[in-house]
């Protein structure tokens, strides 16, 4: 096991050090001086500009700029955003708590919606199956932003119960402002894990071991709960990494049709005004998340499935 | 409690509509008494699996059935499903043949083994010291540890003996073999045989044994049924069927075992079994058979007593194999 | 109508054997085939100029002359809707077939060399699956700059693992097949046998797994132009027409943000089906 999780997270390394050497270097590959995009295309006097590249190391060479900037960012220290002159570590910071509660509101959404209707299906085969295929296959065709502006007319608009935009101030008051997003985020990962979980569900509900459980006289409910349902967790659990990279992007989109305030819409806004630092800290967070996320998927994957346990071996 | 302690009458079972073209289980009677075991014996798709099922009251998924299916005396085909449940924990049980694809791979021996006590209230430590008692009994080692254990991390031939346990853990009156012994090796064979043995004759359960080995049925059983086709063809003794077995497809049966005192190599029963799709008129073993009469295919033989046998064959009289 | 001439007929076959008699794939295969129409043919079906001004029918909402009324700067939305289905099927259409080639060269030749170019190649797409693919567009913009060209280079390298593990890991299988080994015992060379044999045969599952690809891509590249990072106004796009609509959604006026809402979601539902029917019958024949 421990050398198991060595492995991985040595494999993670070495994806963060590829992925930030691909961030920062993309920078270099613009057409353009860079010190140009610090100053956001503002002109400036000489004295200015050397001071920009100064701050910014940009006289080094690349590779001891690079070196320079990942020393930093292992230390916790992402720079100076260009736009907002301030640390791009307390700009994140500052953002990240709506962000990490829109992600978790939805998560939980997303939990709850995907595997109850997934479930639903799998048991009630005919009427009820058919009307969840043809849901989830419209939720997961349904982007984010198409999400938002359906919510936003009829919840926030027609039938005014819920706020169009804004952040909100105290917790309940947060997460009331965060109900349409977290819904618009959730609805084509509610459609996804329904079908993985309807899929792996019928799997295992033709399985020999459920039929022997229910002619050992266990009710109905308990061999779903601790027979189908309970082996159906390992695809339900892989698929969740997938649903956290799409996630934490769709945030982007999301905070920006909501006007949130959030990590992603400090990205789009980044990107727009060309503020580097900001787009290669949220970027290497991005994926920083994702194989974090992919990491615990494959630690929690033994818990679930005994089979696949690194540990133990052999038979008694 | 009155009555026998399996009594099946002519039980019918129908698959959905369009799915076969006979019946899967045509009329079939038969009984256990209390501590009796008897044989089910036949070949793969002769409906001895279905018969088997049937008495907890698991039919194939669309499937109707007609005819009355008895334990103690009640009815398990009208029976509510919570009695039915209770019967399944408490009186009945079952013992299946692949023991790996029969226990969920992904919980713990000891939760296999008291589900079911603890389905009936039994609270979590008694069912455990009662399943550690089991398992014992079926010759586990360090029954304890054992518990902990998954699946995995048992051979086949001691996953048969956990399924053993799982089974006696509501004290049944009725065992239920659908072919414990056939997805085993050969050696483990014998001693999950024996298991299973000692432990009908020391709790005086009744148990139905289902196998296509006429041979082992023999060895284990006091009376034994052969079916073909979804039918039962011939029931007697285990000494009668094998001095005199009295339908043709119970002396094909014989004459496909291997013998250890004879030089002559055995032969298969030969052509295939009548298929679900087929629904042949008269005998459906008619086929097949070397002493086949015009009079066979055209109208179903029935059941008649000779020299206390009973026997579906319209020649049982003339023909006496050996 | 009877007969079918013989040219349409070898057209409409392998449409048809796709749909099989299903009708809700016939329906989808319809509504793709309209679409493309409607996109090709825009400038003569499209009822107005996609960008001409009729303010006096701004926020309108349906009315005969703007059946799917107009937007805030008083643009037809219904001509915008058709128009926009160029650009809507014309990036994921770059987008499928660079990551589609991009892909089967990647996994066919992982599989064909095995060993370390299989080591490095299927590394190297581990790796850009931990970018998701709007991550590296919204990178590549911030590089590059809006426009459709950025994302669409994006996507192409962000496509292209899904195909390329697809096409691996069918071309491995088909590799170990004896008919395969038979050509190599002739001595025909690696190329030749992958181009003749090897890719005819994994080519269904491809066509499958892209024909959903285009579905994602559309979603991806329309989220992109919403954001305002893709297809620039006021050129009429899917995505830049719900980012314009989004505004008037407060005063009311629904269709101009739910008009192309709806079409994006009908074409990726109508790409999904098309796809998973493909699959289905792979699947199918191969059992």
């Amino acid at each position: 096991m421990a050398g198991f999780l060595l492995r991985r997270i040595g494999g993670i390394a070495v994806t963060l050090l590829v992925a930030s050497f691909l961030v920062f270097g993309s920078v270099h590959l613009a057409p353009g001086d860079p010190a140009s995009f610090l100053l956001g295309g503002r002109s400036a006097s000489p004295a200015a500009v050397a001071a920009i590249k100064e701050q910014y190391h940009l006289n080094d060479p690349f590779l001891v700029q690079y070196t320079k900037w990942v020393g930093g960012v292992v230390t916790g220290d992402f720079g100076k955003s260009a736009t907002f002159r301030q640390d791009v570590g307390g700009l994140i910071a500052a953002r990240l708590p709506t962000t990490l509660l829109l992600i978790g509101y939805a998560g939980l959404l997303i939990l709850v919606g995907g595997l109850a209707s997934g479930a639903l299906a799998a048991l009630r085969r005919g009427v009820v199956d058919r009307a969840v295929l043809i849901g989830t296959g419209i939720a997961t065709a349904t982007p984010s932003f198409v999400a938002a502006i359906g919510l936003i007319s009829l919840f926030a608009v027609q039938l005014a119960w819920f706020p169009a935009f804004g952040d909100g101030g105290g917790f309940g008051d947060r997460v009331y402002h965060l109900t349409l997003p977290a819904a618009a985020l959730a609805l084509t990962f509610v459609g996804l894990v329904a079908r993985v979980t309807r899929t792996s569900m019928l799997e295992e509900l033709g399985r020999e071991h459920v039929e022997v459980a229910r002619s050992r006289g266990v009710p109905g409910s308990e061999v779903v709960r601790r027979h189908v349902l309970r082996n159906a967790l390992g695809p339900i659990t892989t698929v969740t990494g997938t649903v956290v990279a799409g996630l934490l992007v769709a945030t982007s989109i999301v905070e920006t049709a909501f006007g949130l305030s959030g990590v992603g819409q400090l990205l789009v806004s980044s990107v727009t005004v060309k503020d580097f630092p900001v787009v290669q800290a949220v970027s290497l967070l991005v994926v920083l998340a994702f194989v974090t996320a992919n990491l615990v998927v494959d630690l929690v994957q033994p818990l679930i499935d005994p089979r696949l346990s690194h540990a133990k071996g052999g038979r008694a | 409690m009155t009555g026998r302690l399996l009594e099946i009458e002519k039980l019918t079972v129908r698959l959905a509509a369009g799915k076969a073209a006979r019946p899967i289980l045509g009329g079939v009677s038969l009984h256990v008494e209390r501590g009796e075991a008897v044989g089910l014996v036949g070949e793969s798709g002769s409906g001895k699996s279905v018969t088997c099922r049937s008495v907890l009251g698991l039919l194939p998924e669309g499937a109707s059935a007609s005819g009355s299916l008895r334990v103690n005396g009640e009815d398990i085909l009208t029976m509510s499903s919570t009695r039915l449940r209770e019967l399944r924990r408490r009186d009945v049980s079952m013992i299946f043949q692949d023991p790996r694809a029969s226990i969920n791979p992904m919980r713990r021996i000891g939760d296999f083994v008291t589900e079911g006590m603890r389905a009936g209230g039994v609270p979590q430590k008694d069912a455990l010291k009662r399943a550690e008692e089991l398992l014992e009994s079926v010759g586990i080692r360090e029954p304890g540890p054992a518990l902990h254990r998954y699946p995995h991390e048992f051979s086949g031939g001691m996953l048969q003996r956990v399924m053993i346990a799982g089974a006696l853990a509501g004290g049944p009156r009725l065992l239920l073999a659908d072919e414990p012994t056939t997805a085993l090796d050969v050696t483990t064979q014998a001693e999950v045989v024996s298991i299973l043995t000692r432990l009908r004759a020391e709790r005086d359960m009744g148990m139905l044994f289902v196998t296509h080995d006429l041979e082992l049925a023999a060895a284990i059983c006091d009376r034994i049924y052969v079916m073909y086709a979804g039918r039962i063809v011939e029931a007697q003794s285990a000494e009668g069927l094998f001095g005199r077995p009295r339908h043709p497809y119970t002396s094909g049966l014989l004459a496909a075992t291997p013998r250890l005192e004879s030089d002559e190599p055995p032969h298969g029963v030969p052509g295939r079994p009548v298929s679900l799709a087929e629904a042949p008129d008269g005998c459906a073993f008619a086929a097949r058979c070397a002493h086949v009469r015009p009079g066979c295919t055209e109208r179903e033989p029935v059941h008649r007593e000779i020299d206390g046998a009973q026997v579906a064959c319209l020649r049982a009289e003339e023909l006496i194999h050996d | 109508m009877t007969a079918v001439p013989v040219h349409r007929r070898r057209f409409f076959a392998p449409l048809a054997r796709v749909a099989g008699g299903d009708k809700l794939v016939t329906a989808a295969l319809a509504l793709l085939a309209l679409l493309i129409v409607a996109a090709v043919l825009a400038p003569w079906i499209a009822p107005h100029d996609p960008d001409a001004v009729d303010l006096s029918a701004t926020l309108s909402g349906s009315t005969p002359e703007h059946l799917l009324g107009a937007d805030q700067s008083g643009r037809d939305v219904l001509s915008r809707l058709i128009f926009g289905a160029r650009t809507g099927l014309l990036g994921p259409l770059v987008v499928v077939i660079v990551s589609t080639v991009l892909g089967m060269l990647i996994g066919v030749t992982a599989a064909w060399h095995g060993g370390v170019v299989d080591a490095v190649l299927s590394r190297a797409m581990e790796l850009v699956f931990s970018f998701p693919a709007l991550l590296l567009a919204i990178i590549l913009v911030a590089v590059f700059g809006v426009g459709l060209t950025a994302p669409v280079i994006a996507m192409s390298v962000a496509y292209a693992p899904y195909v390329g593990r697809l096409a691996r890991s069918v071309a491995l299988r088909e590799k170990a097949r004896p008919y395969i080994q038979a050509y190599r015992v002739q001595g025909w060379s690696g190329w030749v046998i992958c181009v003749k044999h090897l890719l005819p045969n994994i080519a269904p599952l491809i066509l499958a797994q892209s024909a959903i690809n285009f579905g994602y891509a559309l979603m991806d590249l329309a989220a992109l132009s919403f954001l305002g990072f893709g297809v620039q106004p006021p050129t009429a796009d899917w995505g830049a027409m719900i980012n314009e609509g989004s505004s008037s959604l407060l005063q009311g006026a629904m269709l101009p943000a739910l008009a192309p809402g709806v079409a994006i979601v009908i074409t990726v539902v109508a790409f999904g089906i098309v796809g998973e029917s493909i699959a289905d019958r792979v699947a199918r024949r191969e059992q």
